[in-house]
């Protein structure tokens, strides 16, 4: 699903945030993304998300070359995948149903179809009855939660996760996780980047650890890999 | 993948997509404007009274020259005899001159006729009965066909009058009508300028307001990016917006001109029964209304249409 090779990232003014990454995270598989702040995983998600392209190397996602994708296409590559922010992200001029059809309607998908599958989503992550509310009336917890629904209502084959519990109390945090973890269960290819390495390790996934911009640890490649 | 195929089939067909978008984005669009009134009626009045002002002018442009041209027909030309001609002859050649095909009518003012009522006007009587005959020639004024694409062929009916034995002068004061359509030409070359400067400022008010509401929605725009909206989509509301200024200010323009005309007219009514005219003053026609609302969209959506170009691509996810 996603192969780095040789992946290089440079930013203006010199900085190199990720050099010679390479590491492959095969199609319904789900692996968590670790190393301090400034190791380079929130760059990491943006190559894959073609919020940056990366300096040197191949990318490719799901068979296609991320490096050779004009800008054009750029959008029809990200609705295959679902993008959740540590900061939600979450749009608060309308209502909780709202936020989550928002990738349904840029797809143009008809009026009924929206309503019902926004209330899958929202089932999933336990908010169904809060489809009328506004965001900003909810939780910490709640309002990931919305933000997940909304990543996963239009079924991406892939859901990438930057610090999704960065905010939250650990039980919160492990609630989360394990909603990735069922999505994973029905083939979603899932990739976490988390500091949390305590609950990293309950939760039994593989890890990639990035030190300083280089892989340090990369269990996919050593076949170590826990029950995907 | 399998996954996203199974996706494309619960999906509208991709016209029909492009439509169901297209109409949501439109009525959203107007829902939102709703939604702050003030500062929407406030583009809309700027817009509208931008377009009110020359619309305005130019119907009164229009009035003006449906009253010189009113003017213009009857035009007449008055053939003064020879002192010597009789009113017999006079008739005669009153009989002449009805037959030409240029020649609407002619009628006869004999002197006696012209002297009484020139007494009766001037005040002169005393001085004119002094002179002790008749000093005033037989006068046949003619109206003749006016054929406006034609004006060369007035002046031939005149070079021919002249040309007749029992005349001593033809004339036509056209003179001071051709002055007046000069002057309208100025001021309808005015009201063009005029108009088109008002043009760039609707424009440019409909795209600073819209560059405003790019900014205001930053982050809608950034998540849009991040989940897949194509240019097209972030662009899209923008656009409708603009469009809708355009549909509410080209109305209100209308609105606008006809109660600054309605204002107008009785006091115009007034001024014309004074003139013993039944003149009325004409207000937008329903086809100008609706291009004047048609200029106004254009407008709008051209407005937005520069603000959108150099913003959005500025808005980049980080």
């Amino acid at each position: 699903m996603i192969h780095f090779d040789n992946i290089c990232k440079r930013y203006p003014g010199g900085h190199e945030a990720l050099s010679n990454v390479s590491f492959h995270l095969p199609r319904g598989e789900m692996a968590y993304l670790t190393g301090h702040s400034g190791a380079g995983k929130s760059t990491l998600l943006k190559l894959i998300a073609l919020i940056e392209r990366p300096s040197r190397g191949n990318l490719v996602l799901d068979g296609i070359n991320l490096s050779s994708v004009g800008n054009n296409k750029v959008p029809y590559i990200r609705r295959n995948i679902g993008i959740i922010f540590q900061n939600h992200h979450l749009l608060y001029d309308r209502t909780v149903f709202d936020n989550v059809a928002l990738p349904l309607i840029i797809a143009g998908f008809q009026h009924r179809e929206i309503g019902s599958r926004v209330r899958a989503a929202l089932d999933q992550v336990g908010l169904l009855n809060k489809e009328k509310s506004a965001p900003i009336t909810l939780s910490g917890g709640e309002q990931q939660r919305v933000g997940i629904a909304r990543a996963i209502v239009h079924k991406p084959g892939l859901l990438l996760a930057d610090e999704p519990t960065g905010n939250l109390d650990p039980e919160l945090s492990k609630e989360i996780m394990e909603l990735f973890a069922r999505f994973n269960d029905v083939g979603v290819t899932v990739l976490i980047a988390s500091h949390d390495l305590d609950l990293i390790k309950q939760m039994g996934s593989a890890v990639i650890s990035l030190n300083q911009g280089e892989v340090s640890r990369n269990d996919l490649a050593r076949g170590e890999l826990a029950d995907g | 993948m399998a996954k996203s195929d199974a996706n494309q089939l619960a999906k509208s067909s991709p016209i029909r997509a492009w439509a169901i978008n297209h109409l949501r984005t439109l009525i959203a669009s107007l829902g939102a404007m709703t939604r702050q009134p003030a500062a929407s009626l406030m583009t809309v009045a700027v817009i509208a009274i931008a377009l009110a002002l020359p619309a305005g002018m130019f119907v009164l442009l229009n009035n003006a020259s449906h009253v010189s041209v009113g003017w213009d027909n009857s035009a007449q030309i008055s053939v003064f005899l020879k002192s010597k001609v009789s009113e017999k002859q006079a008739k005669k050649l009153m009989g002449k001159l009805r037959l030409y095909d240029d020649i609407n009518n002619v009628s006869l003012i004999n002197k006696s006729q012209a002297l009484d009522e020139f007494k009766e006007i001037s005040g002169f009587g005393g001085a004119i009965e002094a002179l002790g005959g008749n000093p005033l020639p037989h006068v046949l004024t003619v109206e003749p066909k006016i054929d406006a694409n034609r004006p060369d062929k007035i002046r031939h009916l005149l070079k021919r009058l002249n040309q007749q034995k029992q005349v001593e002068l033809a004339q036509l004061d056209l003179q001071w009508v051709k002055r007046l359509f000069a002057m309208l030409d100025i001021a309808q070359r005015a009201i063009w300028v005029i108009a088109s400067l008002l043009g760039i400022a609707v424009l440019l008010v409909v795209g600073n307001t819209i560059r405003l509401d790019i900014q205001n929605r930053r982050e809608e725009i950034e998540v849009t990016k991040l989940i897949g909206g194509t240019n097209a989509f972030i662009r899209r509301p923008f656009l409708y917006t603009g469009l809708w200024y355009g549909i509410g200010g080209g109305l209100l323009a209308w609105l606008l001109t006809s109660l600054s005309i309605g204002l107008l007219d009785n006091s115009v009514t007034h001024l014309a029964s004074l003139y013993n005219s039944g003149f009325q003053v004409q207000g937008l026609s329903f086809s100008e209304g609706m291009s004047m609302i048609g200029f106004s969209c254009f407008l709008g959506l051209g407005g937005s249409w520069i603000a959108v170009g150099k913003h959005l691509s500025e808005i980049e996810p980080s």
